[in-house]
């Protein structure tokens, strides 16, 4: 039998050859078969998921609610110290200072990711800002985002952390940092679907000693990941629990 | 901040629901919500702290060991009416969510506002307890806040 794995489309391109090598690291660590398939957008990947399509998920914490609730995934592991955290930024030369001089009809670049989207609304409510009185430009990436930002088609602009981190210096002394979220308890996570639950004991040990050989450590690196932490059900059911309290 | 901040000390006895009554000093300053964070506790199904995060640790100025295993009620600030708690309970009670704004008490006698949220943990169709995630109010709601709790506790 062929499972079937896929990815958050969150992850920076830089690490796209990074995932194909876990996927075959992995299918000779369970001697399976496991199909790789990579989206760039998170609706169509939503609508795969939900048509029960995958097995193995590297999944957005957004996304965990629906995998462990709805289809009956479990979570085996969580990258180690890497946690979903947002940023709303500026152009550098705007008098924003605080996101409190933001005002409505403000202009804001996002993208689809549904973490950073949440978390950076709920940044704009102290500033008495919604989705009724800011106009929001959803925009294909974090980059595309940054162009808004440059060239004043956008007021602030949504970013994952770790993905305006990873933006080149030149790009950045362009933008300020408004705010910053510091949350550290919502992060991505590797879950197993129903029909692969058997496998279970088997992932966890292969991911949890990963980082002790050679071959699992040149993945992890090339994946950027630094090893992987267990997960279990009740740290899922808080996560999931906390990231309820963010949506209505 | 109001421009009627005194910093004045003041000493309020507090009586709780189950008849708990401590004394309690009050100062009239108002510690800002720290930008970008949660803060996140759970309780048991009575209201008992389970957890706390670093947030709530740093803004309710008491250490750890003096949360867990206390009602939650230790923040509770004499300015907020009765009434707001109730609809707290009733509202999780039923199962669901709780929205609203919330003035809480430091243990330094200072006090910060938040915008809470409640959620109930279910696991196995059962109650295990409470999640409560809050975040940092718009000085708008806590103005519109302010002059309705005043109402409310003196219709008390
Ligand atoms: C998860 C959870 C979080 C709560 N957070 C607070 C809080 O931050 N401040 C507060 O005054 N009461 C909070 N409460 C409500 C208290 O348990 C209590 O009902 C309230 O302080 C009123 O106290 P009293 O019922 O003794 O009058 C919370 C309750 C739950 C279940």
């Amino acid at each position: 039998m062929t499972f079937n794995l896929t990815v958050s489309p969150d992850f920076a391109p830089d690490h796209i050859s990074g995932w194909y090598f876990f996927n075959t690291w992995l299918q000779r660590q369970l001697e399976t078969g496991i199909h790789l398939e990579l989206y760039d957008s998170f609706d169509a990947q939503r609508t795969d998921i939900r048509a029960e399509k995958f097995d193995l998920i590297y999944a957005n914490p957004y996304d965990a609610s629906m995998l462990v609730r709805e289809l009956g995934f479990q979570a085996v592991a969580r990258p180690a110290s890497k946690s979903d955290e947002t940023v709303i930024a500026v152009n550098v030369e705007s008098d924003y200072q605080s996101v409190e001089d933001l005002k409505a009809g403000a202009r804001i670049a996002t993208t689809d990711d549904p973490d950073v989207h949440t978390m950076g609304m709920i940044m704009l409510e102290s500033a008495d800002l919604d989705k009724t009185n800011t106009e929001i430009k959803e925009q294909s990436s974090y980059i595309v985002v940054a162009k808004n930002l440059l060239n004043g088609g956008a007021d602030a602009g949504f970013f994952l952390k770790e993905a305006y981190d990873e933006m080149s210096d030149l790009i950045r002394s362009k933008m300020r940092v408004l705010v910053s979220s510091q949350i550290s308890v919502v992060h991505h996570s590797l879950l197993v679907g129903p029909r692969m639950a058997e496998y279970i004991p088997a992932i966890q040990q292969a991911l949890l000693t990963m980082q002790d050989n050679d071959k699992g450590k040149s993945v992890l690196e090339s994946m950027d990941v630094s090893n992987w932490e267990p997960m279990d059900s009740e740290q899922t059911e808080f996560m999931i629990d906390l990231i309820d309290t963010l949506i209505d | 901040m109001s421009d009627q901040d005194t910093s004045e000390t003041r000493s309020v006895e507090i009586a709780y629901f189950d008849g708990t009554v401590r004394t309690a000093t009050i100062v009239n300053r108002e510690v800002p919500y720290p930008d970008g964070k949660l803060i996140v506790s759970r309780t048991d199904p009575k209201g008992i702290i389970t957890h706390a995060n670093q947030a709530f640790i740093d803004m309710s100025g008491y250490s750890e060991d003096e949360l867990i295993g206390v009602n939650h009620y230790i923040l509770r600030h004499p300015d907020m009416p009765a009434v707001a708690f109730k609809g707290l309970w009733d509202t999780i009670g039923e199962g669901t969510k709780w929205h609203g704004y919330v003035k809480n008490l430091r243990k330094d006698g200072a006090y910060y506002w938040v915008k809470a949220t409640v959620i109930p943990n279910i696991r196995n169709g059962e109650l295990m307890g409470y999640t409560s995630v809050r975040r940092k109010p718009s000085r708008s709601k806590i103005e519109e806040s302010e002059a309705l709790y005043k109402t409310l506790l003196a219709e008390e």
